[in-house]
């Protein structure tokens, strides 16, 4: 019989389809794939053996396989990629793809599938794939045809890479991959139904120069759009030229630089209070790349009502995220970098110019607020306090180092009292919140940066969410260091107890722990326990200095501490929980 | 407040699954749902009806235009429009009721068409108010089955839903 081929394919050379998916990957410019092997899969493995442009990171969970291509998309701004067996290899992997999805990151996650002829007879190791990851992909594709491996693995990074980004699944049967056809990679690809929008519409435009031109309490609020976007020249060019102040999202940090005057901290659940009042007290209000979103703003309800003259104009590349939990005045569609460039052209050749005095008044309230010094902690504390460790930590660091994090407490203090002045340096989980990301996000930076500083802030819950992973850092030379703040508590659940509900401390006590520093010589690394504040600064010098060497680093903290300001769940943003020590 | 939504999707596997997926992920109603593929056999059409704040049926439109399968989405209840749904009722036949049967399904124009010498099956198309109407108007005991394709919907005029 003869081969079928579709027109476009004729004229490539004849390969399996594991080789086509390495060629794919090869033509998109992947550098390495993370990932974890099995029966499904053994094609493209064998592929992966033949050549040497792919390097595979291979993980110990394929959890950390997806976390890992995640913080390397978060720090390079390029496509993360994952490549996992079919039935438990995609199972695992599903908290990674919706880690990403929750954040917008752009990934392609490659699965291995059953043989089509067993598809639906519940074979060893299938599962639904596509099913099970349809809620938490940008999109899915399950392969059936050969001929149809290149195009769809082209589709996947386009879709994966533009408007919103986001992480795209590809399923491919184990027949598929060893069935062959002609290999062509088409250049591009264009699908009817996908178009994302890139400029904004010049009257959305013009209006929103009107409305910022006009404004006597302005307020800029970026949040990680801006960073998905390369868009923080343009945020700091456009905050500059304007005078005003601004705000970042936990995953907009380092879209503004933290140290500058202009900067007013983070905003939110536990932002500070100059940036939740100003949010909430401002007449005009930029949104850039953010969604109002229940840990930014709180009870919507109580963010309208409490102001309701207050003008919004939000820009955003995704229409669905405008007016989804905030109505909006001024809404404009379109990538934030491509906005904000015609935004700042504008504002230049605009004669108009902010009323001086307005303005002055609007910053001496702020500078009121800012005098509260809301993120004040005991420095006389015979007990480490967590948010020492991480000042110390940015002076050690010299401000530069890529920091990730895992979730609770320490990843607040982390987002407090880190001042990023330098998009993609902070790598966390925001959007679902995943307990175990920060060892293989760091991984993963530090594969794609091998020169640059990079640590994980985590804590003793938290690191042994994906503790496995400290065998691939020993396995592929990966010295990074952790920044462990043990407090023998999963801390954020127990300041949620001790605040709302009396103090009963149900199951968030960490007992039997294990003594980290055994368990990362036994992993290979160094490990050090630290117990006084004087010896902080010394024990991060000292682990720094081990350029070659991952360091873990326990540093034993303060039990009770909390995290400080706090708005608490369901409340508006500028009512404020603040600590004893003001 | 109720909307009938027009949805043009690539005729793929597993299209149908993301559209009906996502009102039940985000917690949107439907009320109806009819799919066919279209003149064009690389498109399907769908009909929803949902209901709906305003607030609640722009989010579900612009969810939906974001499924990467979405080709078009257009709320007909925004313009003038009309829309047909068809249903097949068996009822109870028999004796002295057998001659009224007909005559209602004759009122609302319905067409029998199988008959047992104790039933018949009735199509009836029209509104969902008129074919629930036409049911209201059977002694409900009567009724042995009935099953409804749900609305299909179309422009008014020479406004046509295209690529």
């Amino acid at each position: 019989m003869e081969l079928k081929l579709p027109p476009n394919v004729e004229s490539g050379e004849t390969l399996t389809g594991a080789e086509i998916v390495i060629r794919c990957l090869q033509e998109e410019g992947v550098e390495h794939v993370f990932g974890y092997p099995g029966g499904a899969v053994l094609f493209i493995y064998d592929a992966i053996f033949k050549q040497k442009a792919v390097k595979h990171v291979l993980v110990r969970h394929e959890q950390g396989a997806l976390h890992a291509a995640d913080g390397y998309a978060r720090a390079t701004g390029k496509c993360g990629v994952a490549l996992v067996t079919s039935g438990p290899g995609v199972t695992n992997a599903v908290t990674g793809i919706c880690t990403a999805f929750m954040d917008s990151i752009p990934m392609v996650v490659l699965t291995g599938q059953v043989s089509t002829r067993a598809i639906g007879e519940d074979a060893f190791q299938e599962c639904d794939t596509v099913g099970i990851t349809r809620p938490t992909v940008k999109h899915n594709f399950l392969v059936k045809d050969v001929n149809e491996l290149a195009t769809t693995i082209k589709k996947a990074f386009h879709i994966a890479t533009t408007g919103r980004p986001g992480p795209v699944v590809v399923d491919i049967p184990k027949d598929v991959s060893m069935q062959a056809a002609r290999f062509h990679y088409p250049e591009k690809v264009s699908l009817r139904s996908y178009a994302p929008v890139t400029r904004g519409h010049g009257g959305q435009i013009k209006k929103a120069l009107q409305l910022l031109l006009e404004a006597r309490r302005p307020m800029v609020y970026v949040g990680g759009g801006a960073i998905l976007g390369e868009a923080s020249a343009e945020v700091t060019e456009l905050v500059r030229l304007l005078g005003y102040p601004v705000t970042n999202t936990l995953m907009g940090l380092g879209s503004y630089p933290a140290n500058d005057k202009q900067f007013v901290g983070m905003l939110g659940m536990h932002g500070t209070w100059e940036a939740n009042h100003a949010m909430q007290t401002c007449d005009v209000l930029l949104a850039v790349g953010a969604r109002f979103d229940d840990r930014v703003i709180g009870d919507p309800k109580h963010f309208a009502a409490g102001n309701p003259t207050r003008k919004i104009i939000h820009i955003d590349v995704d229409p669905s995220s405008i007016s989804k939990r905030v109505r909006v005045d001024v809404p404009i569609v379109g990538g934030v970098k491509e906005v904000l460039h015609d935004l700042i052209a504008q504002v230049k050749a605009a004669p108009q110019r902010p009323d001086p005095a307005a303005l002055a008044a609007w910053w001496a309230q702020i500078t009121e607020w800012r005098a509260k010094d809301c993120l004040k902690y005991n420095r006389k504390s015979e007990l480490i306090k967590p948010q020492f460790v991480i000042e110390k930590l940015y002076e050690v660091t010299k401000g530069d180092a890529y920091i990730t994090s895992d979730v609770g407490q320490h990843q607040m203090w982390a987002a407090q009292f880190y001042r990023f002045d330098k998009p993609r340096r902070w790598i966390n989980s925001g959007g679902l919140g995943t307990m175990g990301v920060g060892l293989p996000y760091a991984m993963g930076v530090k594969m794609a940066f091998p020169d640059a500083e990079v640590a994980c802030v985590t804590g003793e819950a938290s690191i042994q969410m994906c503790i496995q992973e400290l065998s691939t850092c020993k396995q592929y030379h990966l010295p990074v260091k952790i920044v462990n703040l043990n407090n023998r508590y999963m801390g954020m659940v127990r300041q949620w107890q001790e605040f709302f509900h009396g103090n009963r401390y149900a199951e968030s006590y960490m007992d039997a722990l294990p003594d980290f520093v055994k368990l990362a010589e036994a992993y290979g690394h160094v490990g050090m326990k630290i117990e006084k504040p004087g010896d902080v600064e010394g024990a991060l010098k000292e682990a720094f200095a081990m350029k070659d060497r991952l360091v873990f680093l326990d540093f034993i903290t303060d039990q009770t501490e909390n995290v400080f300001p706090m708005v608490p769940g369901g409340k508006g943003i500028s009512e404020m929980i603040l600590s004893e020590e003001l | 407040m109720r909307h009938i939504l027009s949805i043009l999707v690539e005729n793929e596997a597993g299209a149908l699954s993301r559209v009906a997926g996502l009102f039940s992920a985000r917690g949107y109603n439907i009320e109806t749902l009819t799919v066919a593929p279209t003149e064009d056999t690389t498109m399907s059409r769908m009909t929803i009806v949902t209901t709906g704040s305003d607030e609640v049926v722009e989010q579900i439109t612009k969810q939906l235009n974001k499924l990467v399968d979405v080709v078009k989405v257009v709320d007909l209840s925004e313009g003038k429009h009309i829309e047909r749904e068809l249903m097949l009722v068996k009822v109870r036949a028999a004796g002295k009721d057998r001659e009224e049967m007909k005559r209602t399904a004759d009122i609302f124009r319905g067409r029998i068409i199988d008959v047992t010498d104790k039933s018949y099956t009735i199509e009836l198309t029209g509104t969902t108010e008129k074919l629930d109407a036409f049911l209201e108007a059977l002694d409900r005991a009567a009724i042995l089955e009935t099953v409804r394709t749900g609305v299909s919907g179309i422009g008014r005029g020479e406004w046509v839903l295209k690529v």
